[in-house]
């Protein structure tokens, strides 16, 4: 089983790393590099556990090959706050609201949002549910979530200057 | 209604304190069994059978063995042939063995396992394992099963009935000849998954003289300790159960698993670590569901409404194994009876085996499907007695003081109060006047336990134990062996904790969950038993330590003894004399002086006596559920949840409310989506993309009353919430398609195909279709062993 040398950018960090050239950018994230914050909970792209951002853009990293993420700028969870002692918006507004519970879809939910409120910073409530119909949560019914999503696009809004 | 008691309650009782271990979820810090790696770790992958029901005649690893990279395989011919099952009271009911012996009861019972130095090689050598079956005829519905003449699937149970579970009081055929109205339905349900965002991962590492190390996501650290040395002929104190973060569970981590005795057997074994991950396709295909039950409920009135008696007979599809199989039969004949006066009920509930997944423990726990069934009957009563269904509820409501006889008493109840809640919220009665076509409006009511007082497990230990140590600093240590599965535990038991001792959470340290270290011992989490069980150690605890620390202030400020010692504000003060105290670390620091460094340190312990069969304490609610059904497509849209509960006084508002809208949920998904497609015991929609459960916006707004009442057997009053809110969703919804359309659902899910169906625009199911009605016509009776 030949293996491959993949150059990766994480978080802003360089990565170097040998490995078969199947593996998924989760399985790479999970296995070779210990960047274990991506969850699994499909690998067939179904749930959004995985959720990674690619040059800004959120995708499912079990369907996405590892080969494939070289050249771009990889944001996985453990690369979101802003510094050891201060959370993103988004981080701090999941905690918040109340919006985990086992944590599992957590990760790939705020990474969708921040991707989400990138695009759309005040979005409406039912832009805020269509945005993450591919996160699936099984325990919090999704309304704290949402409500977490709204108060960190609040948040952005304000620190963006833009009247609240 | 008893609130007042709960205004006496410390002010940390209550607050929407957001948890400190969400810190670890939101920056991905948090730790899975999966995300574990040790030194020297190996592979494990299970063979699975790919027959319903097959006898083994030969197995030959000798190929998978031969792999590079392989170091060990193993068949149920090496791991012990000890029957285990959680049932541990009743050993009779202990039916599974570590892999198969000489039969496979369903497609993907365990038959062999391979460890390796990476997946992909345990993965090929398992293709290798060459194994030769003698098919058996197989059976797949618990009518089917319990038939004359089924094929048997364990050897001493013809008909395929492994248990009865039996409750009866009041003499029920006077019950029926005192009604002036007696109707006799059948309903069907269907078996649903947990969908744990988390597939069940386990990893074992051998330890020292002998012993065994497991990380595992499970839901029961002591269950698994216990039956998993039974397996292995190992001292309990041998294996050390650790769980790391659980990324839910739902019930469907409640048990000692294969992977879990073939982590540990094969860690032993090969001298290295081994871990197991399941696929999300092996959860959905081979992993513990919900029981499909066919039940039969017969009901009588008088005119006016009052209940005489109900008879109640249930079968529950179990699958190839009992697994919970025993408590969910017990349950689902408790809550047919739970609502309402009842003067004459008689239960009985058969828990059948079939070649299909084990069903077993599911949020709810055998009370959504009895709930299905006796609420749709309430409402299909209410439309025939011209009686209002929320009226209907009224006049036969359980309240405080209600007893069943010889089964249990209720000491809190705020059932009434939120019939009158929910009736107000949802506008009920004008909206039942104003008929809009398309549109309706239905009723679900629900009761449930706070944790089992019936020892199953025939544990020797209380059912929840703790241990607080107090430091000289004023900062405390719990130590527990509650499992923290997402629901919010962690934080609602240092909740009770800090409020006791009068300080704050962060000044709490926890360490949860491990039995080489948490005091022996606690059964679990399950059938919402850690708030009140656990909560009443922590208390028992911490009152001890409080009794450690008084003599103190006594002697230091000369106080009459007379008097009581307060703690609060991270201060221990003589109640009625505030200025006569010391701060909490000052009283710790002499208090371990006068007792000569002796530490400060008590085990709290909680084992409920003399409370029936059942539980504790029981909460109580009603939902309302409006719906908007287009009648090209058979689709529902759910407009509007209105939700009044009675949880006793909530420790964390916000963690309420978060169970309530997970409950909605899967209650939601339980009544209009989700199923499991299974066909001659294939199961045919083992992903996300085929098992549909609802997404954000699927859901609907919701509003919740929380009814507050002051449960005495529980912790500052507390009691469950959120797990039997599963329950009313699915008759609630239901009624209100009934409402819409004027077809009543009887076979859960409420389908587009039922729907259009039910109003005359598609022709009726081919045999074998979508239904699980049996062809008779309602009110025939089941078979039945009496």
């Amino acid at each position: 089983m030949a293996r491959t040398t993949l150059h990766l950018e994480i978080n802003g960090d360089p990565y170097e790393v040998s490995t078969f050239p199947w593996r998924t950018l989760a399985e790479v994230l999970r296995e070779d590099l210990n960047l274990v914050g991506t969850k699994i909970g499909c690998g067939t792209g179904d749930c959004g556990a995985c959720t990674v951002l690619l040059d800004g853009k959120a995708v499912c990293s079990c369907l996405t090959l590892a080969a494939d993420a070289e050249g771009r700028r990889i944001t996985t969870i453990e690369g979101l706050a802003p510094s050891p002692t201060e959370l993103h918006p988004v981080q701090r507004a999941f905690i918040a609201k109340g919006a985990v519970q086992c944590g599992f879809c957590t990760p790939g939910m705020i990474l969708r949002a921040v991707e989400l409120l990138a695009a759309n910073p005040s979005p409406t409530e039912a832009e805020i549910r269509a945005g993450f119909g591919g996160n699936l949560c099984r325990c919090t019914g999704y309304n704290k979530i949402v409500a977490a999503i709204q108060a960190a696009a609040a948040e952005l809004e304000l620190a963006a200057g833009r009247p609240s | 209604m008893t609130g007042d008691p709960a205004r006496a309650n410390p002010p940390l009782i209550g607050q929407r304190i957001p948890r400190p271990d969400a810190r670890a979820a939101v920056t991905g810090a948090a730790i899975y069994t999966d995300d574990l790696k040790l030194p020297g770790m190996l592979h494990g992958v299970l063979l699975r059978s790919p027959l319903p029901h097959a006898r083994i005649k030969r197995i030959d690893v000798s190929r998978a063995r031969a792999v590079p990279g392989v170091k060990d395989v193993i068949t149920g011919r090496d791991t012990p042939p000890v029957k285990y099952g959680n049932w541990r009271l009743v050993p009779e009911s202990q039916d599974e063995t570590a892999l198969a012996l000489d039969k496979v009861r369903f497609v993907g019972d365990e038959v062999a396992a391979v460890a390796a130095i990476d997946r992909e090689t345990a993965e090929r050598a398992c293709a290798l394992i060459d194994v030769e079956y003698e098919e058996l005829p197989a059976v797949y519905t618990e009518l089917e099963a319990s038939a004359e003449g089924a094929p048997t699937i364990h050897d001493p149970y013809p008909n395929n009935i492994s248990l009865n579970r039996e409750i009866t009081f009041g003499d029920l055929e006077a019950a029926f000849v005192r009604a002036d109205y007696v109707r006799e339905d059948v309903f069907t349900t269907h078996a649903v998954q947990h969908a744990y965002l988390e597939p069940c991962a386990s990893l074992a590492a051998p330890d020292e003289g002998g012993r065994v190390t497991l990380w595992t996501s499970t839901q029961v650290p002591y269950i698994v300790q216990c039956l998993l040395a039974s397996v292995l002929g190992l001292p309990e104190n041998h294996v050390r159960v650790i769980k790391p973060q659980v990324g839910g569970a739902f019930g469907g981590k409640m048990e000692l698993r294969k992977w879990e005795i073939c982590a540990a057997f094969l860690a032993l074994r090969t001298g290295r670590p081994v871990k197991f991950t399941l696929t999300r396709a092996d959860e959905f295909a081979f992993g513990r569901r919900r029981h499909a039950m066919t039940l039969r409920s017969k009901i009588g009135f008088t005119r006016d409404g009052r209940i005489t008696g109900r008879d109640f007979d249930v079968l529950l599809g179990g699958g190839a194994y009992n697994a919970m199989g025993p408590t969910a039969a017990f349950l689902c004949g408790n809550f047919g009876g739970m609502l309402y006066k009842f003067p004459a009920y008689r239960y009985i509930g058969r828990h059948v085996y079939t070649n299909t997944p084990p069903a077993s423990a599911m949020r709810g726990f055998g009370a959504p499907q009895a709930l299905f069934a006796c609420e749709t009957q309430m409402n299909l009563a209410a439309e025939e007695l011209g009686i209002d269904p929320i009226d209907l509820r009224l006049i036969n409501a359980m309240e405080v003081g209600d007893e069943i006889p010889g089964v249990t008493k209720i000491n809190s109840c705020g059932f009434k109060e939120s019939l009158v809640k929910v009736r107000e919220m949802s506008g009920w009665d004008a909206k039942r006047r104003r008929r809009t076509p398309g549109r309706g409006i239905g009723i679900g009511c629900y009761s449930f336990i706070s944790g089992g007082v019936f020892n199953w497990f025939n544990t020797k230990y209380p059912f929840s134990t703790c241990e607080v140590r107090l430091f000289e600093d004023g900062t405390a240590h719990l130590l527990t062996m509650a499992a923290e599965i997402g629901q919010g535990s962690d934080l609602v038991l240092r909740q009770i904790l800090a409020a006791e001792l009068g300080i704050s959470i962060e000044k709490i340290r926890l360490t949860a969950a491990d039995t080489a270290i948490t005091p022996k011992a606690d059964l679990g989490t399950w059938g919402s038993r850690v708030t009140l069980m656990m909560g009443n150690a922590v208390l028992d605890a911490a009152r001890k330590i409080k009794d450690m620390l008084k003599p103190v202030i006594f002697a230091e400020f000369d106080l009459n003894q007379i008097h009581d010692v307060t703690f609060a504000g991270d201060r221990v003060f003589c109640a009625v004399k505030p200025a006569r105290g010391l701060s909490l670390a000052a009283c710790a620091y002499k208090a371990l002086r006068l007792r000569l460094g002796e530490p400060l340190t008590a085990i709290g312990t909680y084992t409920p006596r003399n409370m029936g069969l059942v539980s504790p304490a029981f909460s109580f609610g009603a939902q309302v559920a409006e719906v908007e059904v287009d009648r090209e497509t058979g689709l529902v849209k759910v407009e509007r949840m209105y939700t009044a509960h009675d949880c006793g006084v909530p420790i964390n508002e916000m963690a309420v409310e978060g169970q309530l809208e997970g409950s909605i949920h899967m209650g939601l998904g339980y009544a209009l989506m989700e199923s499991l497609d299974v066909r001659d015991g294939v199961t045919r929609n083992a992903s996300f993309l085929d098992y549909k459960m609802p997404a954000a916006s699927d859901m609907p707004p919701s509003e919740s009353a929380a009814i507050v009442t002051y449960e005495p057997a529980g912790p500052f009053g507390a009691k469950e919430a959120g797990e039997g809110l599963v329950g009313p969703t699915a008759p609630a919804l239901s009624a209100a398609v009934h409402d819409a359309t004027g077809y009543r659902c009887l076979d859960l899910p409420i389908t587009p195909e039922k729907v259009l169906r039910g109003i005359g625009r598609l022709s009726p199911p081919a045999p074998g279709g979508e239904s699980r009605q049996p062809r008779e016509a309602p009110g025939a009776p089941l078979p039945s062993t009496r």
